[in-house]
């Protein structure tokens, strides 16, 4: 690709062809303020406030659309474009609450900060405001139709990457909204609850439903037994919504400060992320033994879960009966430990830290309550956690690691890659090969299935079969994998299907910004979670055994039918 | 809309042929050969179209809601157009629109609980000189002044029982 030069401010740029002036920009260094672009996601030039003077050009240009071209020559700040930025900001914010001291995003809200940067410190214009009242239909999010900016993000990320398309605008001019159609609530809708318009919106129009006081308020209950699980995903992100650097890994610290908020026993999604292995790696076994439904296609995504319910119903026979990790640790929460530590199950309350919205959604589904309770009670995002960890003035920087409580609380490597894309499959070929064949497996890294590559196949040599594989993350790409195979263009024995870009690493509770470098960090992260651990295979994890022995007896045994697995049921579509 | 309104087998016939002759990219033409069919497009049509057309109903309804030119609900049986071209809008054509949704208490692209009346804004009819302007079905009314509108209005109410020939296409209705 060629070269070109342009003038910004008068600096000579250089850069390669095909980029936009924001891009040449920040290649230089240069700073152009932005609000509705997001790179990778959206460009659509809808807020105006990365506007520039080109020489030549009769009005200002948006710098995230404008092509750089060679020669051009740009002024990014003049008092004009100064001007311009701030007009353009005070419009915006003449329709925004103020609201920010009691807002979800106050204090990590783009349009709050560029109100800062901008200076400004009254907003002349005065109009007639929106006025829409919060969508709370949903157990998982909130959508606040007065705070939006209309800035188009989270329709980009729900239709371009998730292929789902439930948020779009309706009407025009001053009436536009950006929500479901015909005035539609949320929870009327085909939504997956993904989340990942909550990681995109830039102020508080989208955002989880927050459920902190209601943890506050079991912690502080002396009749209660608390006890908490830790997503694989969140003692890689935990730490970097609490500042520190992304990729940050914080196992011991998240422990340690989880005992420091109160909670009773703190365990780990992990050790049902075994169990989940040991159950799904026996269901492909049997499925293979007999012929089908195949391709057996993971259960451990609530979003992807719901999104199959609503778009895909006649895959429904393919997902794995299996109950995700977050569900099967609930309904043995209040069973196996409820017994063996002999509390009454209706005083235990299980709370998950999620890097994830959907299981807010999942842990509510009708079907969770084979312990005889709801088998998980409340769910926290890690944004969530982290807040909760700041009101009580712990520094996580000042905690000693410690470990986790037994028995939910033991694990294996192959627990904690379930939080990367790839992990959950990776996890159970580790299994299941050593199962099938008997031998130990010499290269435990399946590296095909890792990465951010849109979807991953591999192919695994057993004694009598090669087992075909593949790996897909956000819905969008799993859509084109399930038309693929749906086309019987391709055919696999097993496939992985995670709800988020990246998988849990990028799931919609995570810190935000969420992004790929970030996912990235935290991925390598969690592989390093993995490697360092003394165990790497589900099935060598020494409480699961135990468990066996005294509870379930067998995989796809009873007990495990009871409280292990579930069915699903095809949701309407419109 | 309290009115009825089914839309019958001939014209689900000629929404999936519409239908079947377009893909993704003609959901704008799609939608427009649609209305003429049928005069509106009612949510089982837009999910129709979402279907066959492979669209999300949100984008479907999202490019419905932002043209004027498409309307969620049925015209009424008298269909009336507000002129606000720079000349009506001059002489006073807010105060016309005013006085109609004072009188039938619905809006421009909105129709009566009754089914009898529906307005539109629209842009310039070419009678300039005559501002401002209304059409009630096919006849003109010019150099309106707001208190004629209860009179005019009234008259219409009068024939509404009698058979009239709506603006939109027939239907099977009962209004």
């Amino acid at each position: 690709m060629g070269m070109i030069t342009l003038t910004i401010n008068n600096q000579k740029v250089e850069v390669e062809e095909g980029l936009t002036i924001l891009e040449a920009a920040q290649k230089a260094g240069i700073y152009i303020p932005t609000l509705c672009y997001l790179k990778e996601i959206s460009a659509m030039a809808a807020c105006r406030m990365c506007v520039v003077e080109v020489e030549g050009a009769k009005t200002l240009q948006a710098a995230c659309v404008t092509p750089a071209v060679d020669g051009m020559v740009i002024r990014t700040n003049t008092p004009f474009v100064r001007k311009a930025r701030k007009t353009i900001l005070e419009l915006i914010l003449s329709d925004h609450p103020f609201e920010c001291l009691t807002c979800e995003r106050g204090g990590n809200c783009e349009l709050q900060r560029l109100a800062e940067e901008f200076n400004i410190r009254e907003v002349p214009f005065e109009g007639e405001r929106t006025k829409m009242d919060p969508d709370v239909s949903t157990p998982s999010l909130v959508r606040e139709p007065e705070k939006c900016i209309l800035c188009r993000r989270c329709i980009n990320v729900c239709s371009e990457i998730q292929g789902v398309g439930v948020l779009f605008p309706n009407e025009r001019g001053f009436k536009t909204f950006i929500g479901p159609p015909f005035g539609e609530q949320l929870g009327n809708m085909p939504c997956a609850l993904c989340g990942q318009c909550t990681l995109v919106c830039p102020t508080g129009a989208i955002h989880e439903k927050e459920q902190i006081e209601d943890v506050w308020e079991v912690l502080d209950d002396p009749t209660k037994h608390v006890i908490v699980q830790t997503a694989p995903a969140t003692r890689v992100s935990l730490g970097e919504a609490l500042g520190l650097e992304p990729g940050s890994i914080v196992t011991g610290q998240m422990v340690a400060a989880l005992r420091a908020l109160g909670f009773d026993k703190v365990f780990d999604t992990d050790f049902a992320a075994d169990l989940t292995i040991m159950e799904e790696g026996s269901e492909l076994i049997k499925r293979l033994e007999k012929g089908g439904p195949l391709p057996l296609i993971t259960s451990c995504s609530p979003g992807w879960v719901k999104f199959c319910e609503h778009y895909y119903p006649e895959f429904l026979e393919n997902i794995s009966t299996c109950k995700s990790p977050q569900q099967m640790f609930g309904a043995l929460a209040k069973t196996y430990y409820a017994g063996k530590s002999r509390i009454d199950p209706k005083d235990i309350v299980v709370v998950s830290i999620m890097p994830c919205t959907a299981k807010k959604f999942e842990a509510q589904r009708c079907e969770m309550v084979d312990s005889g309770y709801l088998d998980v009670d409340i769910v926290l995002t890690v944004r969530e956690t982290a807040k909760m960890i700041k009101q009580a003035g712990i520094n996580i920087r000042n905690l000693e690691p410690e470990e986790y409580d037994a028995p939910l609380g033991i694990s294996t490597g192959a627990g904690a890659i379930f939080g990367a894309t790839g992990g959950v499959m990776e996890a159970a070929l580790r299994t299941v090969y050593e199962m099938l064949t008997g031998k130990e497996l010499e290269k435990i890294d399946f590296e095909a299935v890792r990465g951010l590559e849109s979807v991953k196949e591999a192919e695994i040599e057993l004694p009598d079969l090669t087992v075909k594989v593949a790996v897909a993350h956000g819905l969008g790409n799993a859509k084109k994998l399930l038309e693929r195979i749906k086309n019987k263009e391709a055919e696999y024995h097993f496939v992985e299907i995670m709800a988020c870009p990246g998988g849990c690493i990028g799931g919609g509770g995570q810190p935000i910004p969420t992004d790929t470098e970030k996912r990235q960090k935290r991925i390598a992260a969690i592989y390093n979670v993995d490697k360092n651990m003394p165990l790497r295979k589900s099935h060598e994890n020494p409480a699961l055994k135990q468990l066996y022995k005294d509870y379930l007896i067998k995989p796809l045994g009873e007990m495990s039918h009871k409280l292990l697995h579930t069915d699903y049921a095809a949701r309407r579509k419109y | 809309m309290s009115g009825v309104f089914k839309v019958t087998e001939q014209q689900l016939k000629k929404v999936d042929s519409i239908l079947e002759n377009s893909e993704r990219g003609d959901l704008i033409p799609a939608l427009q050969k649609i209305q003429e069919e049928i005069g509106f497009l009612p949510k089982e049509i837009q999910v129709r179209v979402a279907e066959k057309l492979n669209i999300p109903l949100s984008e479907v309804y999202s490019i419905i809601t932002f043209y004027a030119l498409f309307s969620l609900k049925p015209k009424g049986k008298h269909h009336i157009n507000v002129c606000k071209g720079t000349a009506c809008y001059v002489k006073g054509a807010e105060r016309i629109l005013q006085k109609l949704k004072d009188v039938l208490g619905v809006g421009p692209g909105d129709t009566t609980d009754d089914g009898l009346f529906s307005i539109d804004v629209i842009r310039c009819l070419g009678a300039c000189g005559l501002g401002p302007v209304i059409t009630i079905n096919d006849k003109t009314y010019a150099r309106l002044k707001p208190d004629d509108i209860p009179r005019i209005i009234a008259k219409y109410k009068d024939m509404g029982t009698k058979d009239f020939e709506a603006v939109t296409q027939p239907r099977e209705a009962t209004v």
